[in-house]
């Protein structure tokens, strides 16, 4: 049995920007998101690592990223993800905000998935982040499910297993710092990727150079996407006022920190 | 006037009792509420609810609702959701129905608002970008599913009595999931406790060389779980600590992914929380949105702690002052 691994992904500005929302004609946006540095999102880069992983060692499988971002940023975070892992890059020209609304973004990415030539239903697992870091929804990937009849979905997951007859062992992330365990007959399966278990893989430029043969490709066709952008009606987006006056205490005895905080956390 | 659906597993607890309390509200203006619920027996729950004011408590029953599955729990939701002809959904966002609502919400023709912390005015409050900007947002298509993160507003607290449930079919697919069961992590300690008072927070200083030249990553393990056993607190952690795992190094034997606040870890809350070998660089901070008071001991004066993050930052060595705070604790 082989798989046609197919994660999508976006992606989001870099966590150590400082970012400010701005009010546009059609809706809020993030003040010079162009010119932000972007990485793709991390739990899709998770799902990525986790696909690569699965397709190494299944023979036959094929590792698809699908992405709907604007192309010119996905190029310089193709420059970056592209030597982590073989895969075909499948892009849809279109936004990557997090103000856009996931049932708007589900339908591209499900028509891509569709377009991909020689899907077999009963070869595919849909990977993606259970969440995103710019709408941090967890929507989109249960719509794409929806829109191509995948109802064995899991979310937050951490491990997949797959079984000597083509089982799959899955564990989902629950309250209270559990995993739920479920047993699933095989594809098809959506599968939202918490953090999984494996650490980022190395540079590799060979990877690299063989991805990019395809990516540069696949990005000067990428077609422009038509996304609706008055289902949600922003009355205001704001940054948290929440900035506090810290009292830095410098040359205490440890006994006088010590006897403050049991204090503090008694109060 | 809009008809409201409080729509939850029966077993969710508290948190669908926080979402009812959020539901009641909404149908203002001559609308109505009704309750659906869905589980291998409702009427606990219902019975728990009855004085709520709903003018229906609809129900789905049976063994193969048992099991917190996205194909049997969205067909009981989407039968539920149709069953009640709501125009807004208020659901808990348990693990169990953030699995399936925006799923849910699809096959009814509408859309959904997830991680929702508050309602107002006909807007619903959520964050973007990790915590880092809030939003005052509505739509105008129904149904207008709203999942409300636990912990964001007061439970229901009303008079329980004895309702009257009733029974909605459902048509299920071809199920080819089983639920196994739960898996607590690795370790052999519960550390994450959402209701706990305290979040304490480790970073991955505890596992780097001191002035001794030396780590000394078993005694910081046995701070830190000496610390967790006295106080109740939950434990969290910086990414960089829970990654050092996957790049084996010397790590801190009851720590996961799961126990990662910030980044692409959790957002808990907690009245309180205690940082500890960590620098408090903003993704991580993005992390504490939902702290109330904040603390911080780290022997870097200009940390991220230092600028406006915490309320107080101690300068001091963290394996020295939790030393004695957990002699202090022992003491009482």
């Amino acid at each position: 049995m082989s798989y046609q691994i197919v994660v999508c992904g976006s992606i989001v500005p870099d966590p150590l920007q400082t970012l400010e929302p701005v009010s546009g004609p059609t809706g809020p946006s993030l003040k010079n998101e162009m010119m932000l540095p972007s990485v793709l999102d991390p739990w899709a880069w998770h799902a990525l690592f986790e696909a690569a992983h699965l397709a190494k060692n299944v023979a036959g499988s094929k590792v698809y990223l699908v992405s709907v971002a604007p192309k010119a940023k996905l190029q310089q975070v193709m420059m970056t993800v592209g030597q982590k892992a073989p895969f075909e890059l499948i892009v849809v020209d279109g936004p990557s905000s997090g103000f856009t609304d996931a049932a708007e973004i589900a339908p591209l990415l499900a028509e891509a998935i569709k377009g991909i030539p020689g899907l077999d239903m009963s070869k595919l697992l849909v990977f993606g982040g259970w969440e995103s870091a710019s709408r941090g929804a967890g929507s989109t990937m249960q719509i794409v499910g929806e829109l191509l009849g995948i109802t064995n979905q899991f979310q937050g997951v951490d491990k997949l297993t797959v079984g000597a007859d083509g089982s799959f062992e899955i564990l989902e992330r629950i309250e209270g710092g559990k995993h739920q365990v479920s047993k699933c007959a095989g594809a098809p399966v959506v599968l939202g990727w918490a953090t999984g278990s494996l650490p980022e893989p190395p540079n590799n430029p060979q990877i690299g150079m063989q991805n990019m043969r395809a990516i540069m490709p696949a990005l000067q066709k990428a077609k422009p996407a038509k996304v609706a952008t008055d289902a949600v009606k922003y009355a205001s987006v704001a940054l948290p006022k929440q900035q506090r006056q810290t009292k830095i205490v410098k040359d205490l005895p440890a006994d006088e920190i010590a006897k403050e905080i049991v204090a503090w956390i008694n109060g | 006037m809009e008809t409201v659906l409080l729509l939850t597993h029966a077993d969710a607890g508290k948190p669908a009792l926080e979402a009812l309390a959020a539901a009641i509200p909404l149908k203002r203006d001559g609308g109505t509420l009704v309750v659906g619920l869905f589980g291998a027996d409702v009427q606990p729950f219902a019975n728990e609810i009855a004085g709520c004011g709903a003018t229906k408590f609809l129900a789905v029953t049976g063994a193969e609702f048992t099991q917190a599955r996205y194909a049997s729990d969205a067909a009981a939701a989407e039968a539920l959701v149709k069953a009640s002809q709501a125009t807004i959904v208020v659901v808990p966002a348990t693990s169990r129905m953030n699995r399936i609502v925006s799923g849910v919400a699809h096959r009814c023709g509408g859309r959904a608002d997830t991680h929702v912390t508050g309602m107002a005015n006909g807007n619903i409050t959520r964050w973007y970008y990790r915590q880092r900007m809030e939003s005052q947002q509505s739509r105008t298509q129904r149904p207008w599913f709203i999942a409300i993160d636990p912990g964001c507003h007061a439970p229901y607290s009303g008079a329980a009595g004895t309702a009257a449930t009733t029974p909605v079919s459902v048509s299920l697919p071809t199920i080819t999931t089983q639920v196994t069961g739960v898996k607590a992590p690795e370790s052999s300690q519960q550390t994450i406790r959402p209701d706990a008072k305290l979040l304490f927070v480790a970073g991955a200083g505890w596992t780097k060389k001191q002035p001794d030249g030396q780590a000394h990553v078993p005694e910081a393990a046995e701070l830190i779980m000496g610390f967790l056993n006295a106080t109740k607190a939950s434990l969290g952690s910086s990414k960089s600590l829970v990654d050092l795992s996957g790049e084996g190094q010397a790590v801190l034997p009851f720590m996961s992914h799961l126990n990662q606040v910030g980044q692409t870890g959790s957002t808990p809350r907690h009245p309180k929380g205690l940082s500890t070998c960590c620098h408090g660089e903003e993704p991580h901070a993005v992390g504490w949105r939902f702290i109330g008071e904040r603390r911080a001991i780290n022997l870097d004066a200009n940390c991220g702690w230092a600028r406006g993050k915490a309320d107080v930052l101690y300068v001091a060595d963290a394996f020295e002052v939790m030393r004695k705070v957990n002699q202090l604790l022992g003491a009482r």
